[in-house]
């Protein structure tokens, strides 16, 4: 093992701890916390993934991901949470110590899935793709297991993470126009979700979601 | 040309947050539409030229779901004129639970409305995978503060659901984009760009499984957005607490950009013999969608709720035309049920204007209340479900010949028998509502008097959906040559015909 491939893998343990550091902790600041060090852990693995000199668009994208993902979001999520005057995950629909053990099966479901996909090319890391398959499902476990508005957004933003991760793994990259397009969509689809958040916390006086059901059949 | 029809909107939207006046900036609205809609005009005439490499073209497909989209914003446009002048922008009382509540800024409402239109030409032109998706998830993003128009709790749900549910979905499609990645990375240093030509050209040389892994994400990812069922919960809300003029995009132009970005994949799968593949599944999710639309249609008593889950029952159908092999068929029907769809959302706008009521219980005289918007209303289901002689009459009968050409009895059988049930179901909810005296109403509106007030029906509320209503009427008995022509092309590219 090289001295690149062991910074890797490191990173990506990393990632893996701030998925379950996510599922487990129930006050929200902190959970933005963990999400941004997440974003900037990422946008961090293509610079060290690198061999020698690194392409000016790598840098580049790597840039505009750590500032987004690690200060942008959560100076919008942080704002969003302070004027909500919310504090913590009340009572999820799955409990902490509940979500952390099913995170550590999704760790083994990601890791027998990965191993059993072709991919055509060689991985700097066999670990990336259960990484990515990991965080996408932590995402959308956070989605349908928390209450707050917040926290779903939340776990949108780690599921767009986890298929960045995967995005990485790719030795055909998409033009930097696609790129910087994905990233502008997620950026305005968390401003939009921050100002709905804004909006309901005025109109209700709670962002609790599952209390949004007055629609129905 | 191409570029214009993409920066028109986009420019002008942005140009509307700085306009103080309101009617300089309805006429931009109008100008737009209708500039977008003779450029339009012209690229049907003529096929420009590519733009960007071949990023951005316009085939069979693009020009045709362009067409529909650039026709149905110019009359829905028209109607909005009407819909904002009699918009009360005050604070005033909601209809159903009685707390007040205000529109949120015009200039910002036509903003969306044009960025939503050029994201949507966006869609229909692009021939790059990562941009579609770049340009599907913008139009979510565009659309949300449209259904947030009128501020209050229930619109407010309906927005949060609608950008949560489709953000999700469309996030399942970026990482079906990424397989599709994989699928065309040769070796280490050879791939096919991400272009529906070069990948159609390319297409043996795919990887399978990845292809198929590909197809299935991006099918749920834009499925979501399409209202396939079970990824549709988010659409009866959005479109029941939208403006109708919203509403009437949504179902009529937003529906067929998320089925484009299908067809597109489907395109590659076709090339990559794995064309049957797609079908069975495209054909699985219409005949599902078709069963839960017949289940929450029957007793439905929201009349915009009705609309909405006719509009997975349709899209439904679309799917399920691809998946017999009816391309053609599907084709026609989206061109179809966009214009009667967005007759249908304009029709019931007016109802709602002079009702103030969403009830199907307790509506009744529309006829009487509302002669011209009671016809059109009565027209408008006679035309959704189906009947002759108008356009869904014909879309249907041509994907159930195919069905039946190819021996496909059972799925021809339950696509009878779930239409009957909708037939019958909707007949059930519309006629109540537009036959017998007139009760209903607001209670300030009880004399006669009042209500021949209410029932004067401006020409801007009127003239749409009679357009639209013609429109049906002439495609049912007769397509143009040009339309034709269109429509079997783009069937080809999908391996169908």
């Amino acid at each position: 093992m090289t001295h690149m491939e062991l910074w890797i893998d490191i990173l990506i343990v990393l990632l893996i701890l701030t998925n379950l550091k996510l599922m487990g902790s129930s006050r929200l600041s902190a959970c933005i916390r963990t999400v941004a060090l997440q974003g900037i852990l990422l946008g961090a693995l293509p610079l060290i993934a690198g061999h020698g000199q690194i392409p000016f668009r790598v840098v580049i994208l790597s840039g505009v991901t750590i500032l987004l993902k690690g200060v942008v979001f959560p100076w919008l999520l942080l704002r969003a949470l302070r004027t909500s005057n919310t504090r913590r995950e009340m009572e999820p629909f799955i409990g902490y110590s509940t979500s952390m053990l099913i995170s550590v099966g999704l760790i083994g479901l990601a890791m027998w899935m990965g191993g059993r996909l072709p991919l055509p090319v060689p991985l700097k890391s066999p670990l990336v793709v259960p990484l990515a398959l990991f965080t996408i499902m932590t995402g959308l476990l956070a989605i349908v297991s928390r209450r707050k508005a917040i926290s779903q957004v939340l776990g949108y933003l780690v599921m767009e993470n986890g298929i960045y991760a995967f995005g990485l793994t790719l030795a055909q990259k998409e033009p930097m126009l696609i790129e910087l397009g994905t990233l502008l969509d997620v950026f305005m689809a968390v401003f939009v979700m921050g100002i709905a958040i804004f909006h309901i916390n005025r109109e209700f006086d709670h962002i609790d979601t599952d209390l949004l059901a007055s629609l129905r059949d | 040309m191409i570029l214009t029809l993409i920066l028109l909107p986009i420019t002008a939207g942005v140009a509307m947050l700085g306009i103080r006046s309101a009617v300089v900036r309805r006429c931009l609205l109008m100008v737009v539409a209708a500039v977008h809609a003779v450029l339009t005009a012209c690229a049907w005439a003529h096929s420009p030229a590519p733009v960007l490499d071949g990023w951005l073209l316009l085939d069979a497909p693009g020009l045709l779901f362009l067409g529909i989209t650039s026709a149905l914003f110019l009359v829905v446009a028209l109607y909005a004129l009407g819909y904002l002048n009699r918009e009360d922008w005050g604070k005033r009382q909601d209809f159903e639970e009685g707390f007040l509540f205000s529109n949120s800024r015009e200039s910002v409402f036509l903003c969306c409305l044009l960025l939503f239109l050029g994201m949507m030409t966006l869609v229909t032109v692009s021939q790059h995978f990562g941009l579609i998706w770049v340009a599907v998830e913008a139009t979510t993003l565009t659309s949300a503060p449209l259904i947030y128009f009128h501020r209050h709790r229930r619109s407010l749900e309906a927005t949060w659901k609608y950008i949560m549910i489709c953000s999700v979905g469309i996030a399942l499609a970026l990482l079906g984009n990424f397989f599709l990645a994989v699928a065309s990375t040769l070796s280490e240093n050879s791939h096919v760009p991400m272009l529906v030509s070069r990948l159609i050209q390319s297409a043996p040389q795919l990887h399978v499984l990845w292809l198929k892994a590909a197809f299935l994400f991006l099918l749920v990812g834009y499925g979501t957005k399409l209202g396939l069922a079970p990824m549709h919960t988010w659409l009866p809300d959005a479109h029941s607490e939208s403006p109708s003029v919203i509403s009437a995009l949504l179902s009529g132009a937003l529906l067929n950009c998320a089925f484009l970005a299908i067809l597109r994949v489907q395109q590659v799968c076709v090339a990559a013999g794995q064309g049957d593949f797609g079908r069975n599944l495209m054909l699985g999710f219409g005949l599902f969608s078709m069963l839960i639309a017949a289940a929450f249609i029957l007793q439905q008593t929201d009349f915009k709720r009705m609309l909405a889950y006719s509009s997975v029952e349709h899209v439904g159908i679309m799917s399920l035309g691809i998946g017999v092999g009816a391309g053609y068929g599907a084709m026609l029907h989206a061109v179809n049920h966009s214009l009667t769809k967005g007759m249908l959302f304009l029709v019931a706008g007016n109802i709602l204007a002079a009702y103030h009521n969403k009830s199907t219980r307790d509506i009744k005289g529309v006829l009487t209340v509302l002669p011209f918007s009671g016809l059109l209303w009565v027209a408008g289901f006679l035309a959704i479900t189906g009947a002759p002689p108008f356009g869904i009459f014909l879309s249907e009968l041509t994907i159930l010949k195919v069905a039946l050409d190819q021996g496909r009895f059972a799925v021809a059988f339950g696509y009878l028998l779930l239409l009957s049930v909708i037939f019958i179901a909707m007949a059930s909810i519309v006629f109540p509502m537009a036959q017998g005296a007139p009760s209903g109403l607001p209670t300030e509106t009880s004399s006669d008097t009042a209500i021949a007030a209410v029932g004067r029906e401006s020409a801007l509320a009127i003239i749409p959906p009679m357009v639209l209503c013609a429109a049906i009427l002439v495609l049912g008995v007769y397509i143009p040559p040009v339309l034709q022509h269109v429509l079997k092309q783009a069937a080809v590219t999908v391996g169908t015909f």
